[in-house]
């Protein structure tokens, strides 16, 4: 090592570096941002021109990820349809006057807003690329009413902030329907934006349950529905006495209760429970808490990349008390985790990538088409983003019109059903949840599950007793055990 | 309470207090030395477990693939210093915007690279029972790991030439240049090191935790605290502050909930940092 004095170097090229790094640090601000021209088309038609599309990573339509090199597809009209013509900025009234377009072949904007960058993308990978392939599908089958989709699809970066930015942008954006959130509390947050503009809301996340109102309908699976299968079975295979291990926020907190409830029911009782900030990485002390309560079986409603943690540390503790989970896999934490620290979890979910029907076959085919053979796994989540966008279609079809109130009362009818990739799942009309499958699943050796049972037509039993919004139109709360 | 539950109790304190020595060291010879707060220290983490993921893919020995991984992160921080960092020493504000801008690049290049979940690596040791607990042989390699850092920092800062030019440089720069030693260079070796120990805390956990590409801020947090809390002289602080943090996290997790555990850990650096504002070297000891 040769120490040697050199000549100091002027100050300008010190500010010129600090405005190069300012620069890429804007750059990764905005790191979703996609060079494709789209966003300057829509911008044209921008009522509030102010800072939407380079502040939050817009990708317009559905061009973002879909390979623009298979043109057999019917999506792709959509996109020249809106760049040739920028035309009536505000005068196509969408809401009220449906039959006053019958022959209109412009595209139907809908919009989306999930988390695709920052830790919760973990999540938010699959869902946006559901988004893009259910919009895909749904316009090479003839769209809805005639028409094609155009997606609006925002990035919310993980970030509260920008998903009430992003809500309010989208609001601004004349759409007939937005899919959005992930988190409870991003939910909680752009719930009441989009019943204040009466923008029809899907929230296709599995959550806590129990919100109840008139705009948001909710294909995610709730706690009721896994637990009413995975608690009883574990208590009859592994043992009443039951340790759980939870998330400490209202998903975490609220599912905890059911499993008492439940666990109480099958004859099983709780004989531990802790929570975990979102950040703990770190279970030794747990870990050893839990063997000295020596339960019969363990069960995780961990979330989030940091808990993850917590599977490999058990592995590598060997305790061998049996694990039970109603969030493992959600996050594809059976892909990220080494197979010796998952294998063996036994998880309750709807949608399986390995389950083993005709549907699932060609879903996961068209997945694999267009997002590659080796994709980790399709999440339980991505399919409930599926099962959103093709139930909203199918009742736009049904109503024959985009009219927010037709759509809503064609949804409450209770007759609106899909043949989804795990089974059939119908809404409910009263609770607004879904009536869907849930199978239970064993981690394997090979980073995915084996499904060794399903239950049909498991209904969100809690959401139903509490919420009836064909009777009560007006409630708008989130209801807790 | 039974002689094997307190053997395990101290188990789970040693790892613990290790766990935050590792991720905090590369970060205590960064700012005690040079000033810089690396906001993308956790993601230096992330990449040395990336890096380890990749040696372990292309058939490298896992101790082997650890070890080259310490040395990219380390040959990546002495890019990122000769890019970057040099220009800004000084400039606390700056350099944090700067490696904060770095860490949402890094983060979104090894998501670019790997997806939003890769597979992980498996825990290369098994586990052993004491009474009816049963404890992973890991954590004996953390903990060794622990003190090999702490030991091979205190050693490299106290002992070697570098490590002289190295002090001379953070005390007294224009001095230190008066007496030829090229402040610039040496600066470099020292952002290199603490990169290094960073990649290495990334390889080491890399097994015992979920290698996503964001997992970097699961650490940073607390590294930081236990820089803060540790003060000028980096490895006794780092040791001690570790040691400190450590021991109140476990005991609140132990006696009261995780959540507990997490807000005294909160309340014991404010505490220390309220009484000893300098950190807990900050009165008494040297760098």
């Amino acid at each position: 090592m040769a120490f040697i004095r050199r000549r100091v170097r002027p100050t300008w090229k010190a500010l010129a570096v600090a405005t190069i790094a300012t620069a890429l640090l804007a750059a990764g601000c905005g790191d979703d941002e996609d060079d494709d021209p789209a966003p300057a088309a829509t911008s044209q038609q921008e009522t509030t021109p102010a800072e939407p599309d380079s502040s939050s990573g817009t990708d317009t339509d559905s061009t973002d990820n879909m390979s623009s090199d298979d043109p057999d597809e019917a999506a792709e009209p959509a996109e020249p349809d809106m760049s040739d013509e920028p035309d009536e900025p505000e005068d196509s009234p969408e809401p009220e006057p449906a039959p006053a377009e019958p022959v209109n072949s412009e595209p139907i904007r809908v919009g989306s807003l999930l988390d695709e960058t920052g830790p919760l993308n973990i999540y938010g990978t699959p869902m946006a690329d559901a988004t893009r392939l259910a919009i895909e599908s749904i316009n090479a089958n003839g769209g809805v009413l005639g028409r094609q989709l155009e997606l609006v699809a925002l990035d919310s970066k993980s970030d509260q902030n920008e998903y009430i930015a992003g809500a309010d942008q989208l609001v601004a954006e004349d759409l007939a329907v937005v899919h959005a959130g992930i988190t409870s509390a991003s939910r909680e947050a752009i719930r009441p934006i989009f019943g204040e503009a009466e923008l029809l809301y899907f929230y296709n996340v599995l959550y806590e349950g129990g919100v109840c109102d008139r705009n948001t309908f909710v294909t995610g699976v709730v706690p009721t529905q896994q637990l009413q299968v995975l608690i009883p079975w574990a208590v009859e295979n592994y043992g009443p006495r039951l340790y759980v291990l939870a998330a400490d926020y209202n998903y975490g907190q609220i599912s905890a209760d059911w499993v008492r409830e439940y666990a109480a029911e099958a004859g099983g009782e709780v004989v531990g429970e802790d929570f975990f900030p979102l950040d703990v990485a770190e279970f030794g002390t747990t870990i050893s808490e839990v063997q000295s309560a020596d339960p019969d079986v363990v069960v995780s409603v961990l979330v989030g990349g940091a808990h993850m943690s917590f599977y490999s540390q058990y592995a590598a503790s060997g305790a061998e008390i049996p694990v039970v989970s109603t969030s493992f896999g959600l996050g594809s934490e059976q892909v990220a985790l080494d197979a010796a620290s998952s294998e063996g979890i036994v998880v309750a979910y709807p949608y399986f990538e390995e389950l083993d029907n005709s549907t699932n076959a060609a879903f996961t085919a068209a997945w694999q088409a267009e997002y590659g053979d080796n994709y980790p796994y399709i999440t339980d989540l991505a399919v409930y983003v599926w099962e959103g966008w093709h139930l909203w279609a199918d009742a736009v079809n049904s109503a024959g019109t985009l009219d927010r109130e037709a759509v809503i009362a064609e949804l409450e009818t209770g007759t609106v059903s899909f043949d989804s990739p795990k089974g059939t799942v119908t809404m409910d009309g009263p609770s607004h949840h879904l009536v869907q499958p849930v199978s239970l699943a064993r981690a394997n050796d090979s980073n995915g599950f084996d499904v060794f049972e399903t239950f049909e037509n498991i209904p969100p039993s809690f959401e139903q007793q509490s919420c009836d919004l064909v009777a009560n139109p007006d409630t708008n709360e989130q209801f807790t055990p | 309470m039974s002689p094997d539950r307190i053997f395990n109790l101290g188990f789970d304190l040693a790892t613990t207090i290790s766990i935050l020595a590792l991720v905090s060291l590369g970060l205590a010879v960064i700012f005690g030395m040079r000033g810089v707060i690396n906001l993308a220290h956790g993601e230096f983490i992330m990449l040395g477990a990336f890096a380890t993921l990749s040696g372990t893919r292309n058939g490298l020995n896992i101790w082997l693939a650890m070890a080259t991984a310490a040395a990219v992160v380390g040959l990546f921080g002495i890019v990122v210093e000769r890019l970057i960092i040099r220009r800004l020493y000084g400039r606390l504000a700056d350099t944090m915007l700067a490696t904060w801008g770095l860490s949402l690049i890094m983060v979104q290049m090894v998501e670019n690279r790997y997806g939003s979940v890769t597979e992980g690596i498996p825990v290369p040791v098994g586990n052993f029972t004491v009474g009816e607990f049963s404890m992973s042989k890991y954590s004996l390699v953390l903990m060794a790991s622990a003190v090999l850092g702490v030991l091979a920092t205190y050693t490299i800062m106290r002992r070697t030439r570098y490590g002289l030019l190295a002090r001379a440089a953070t005390q007294s720069s224009t001095m230190a240049e008066g007496l030829g030693v090229n402040t610039s260079v040496v600066n470099m070796w020292t952002f290199g090191l603490g990169s290094a120990l960073a990649g290495a805390a990334g390889a080491l956990l890399a097994p015992v935790v979920g290698v996503i590409p964001t997992m970097g801020q699961t650490f940073i947090a607390r590294a930081f605290m236990a820089v803060i809390v540790g003060g000028p002289s980096f490895v006794l602080g780092t040791v001690s502050a570790s040691g400190l943090l450590g021991f109140i996290e476990n005991i609140g997790t132990n006696w009261f909930t995780p959540v507990i555990g997490q807000a005294m850990l909160l309340m014991a650096a404010i505490v220390v940092l309220r009484f000893l504002p300098q950190g807990i070297t900050g009165t008494r000891f040297r760098r």
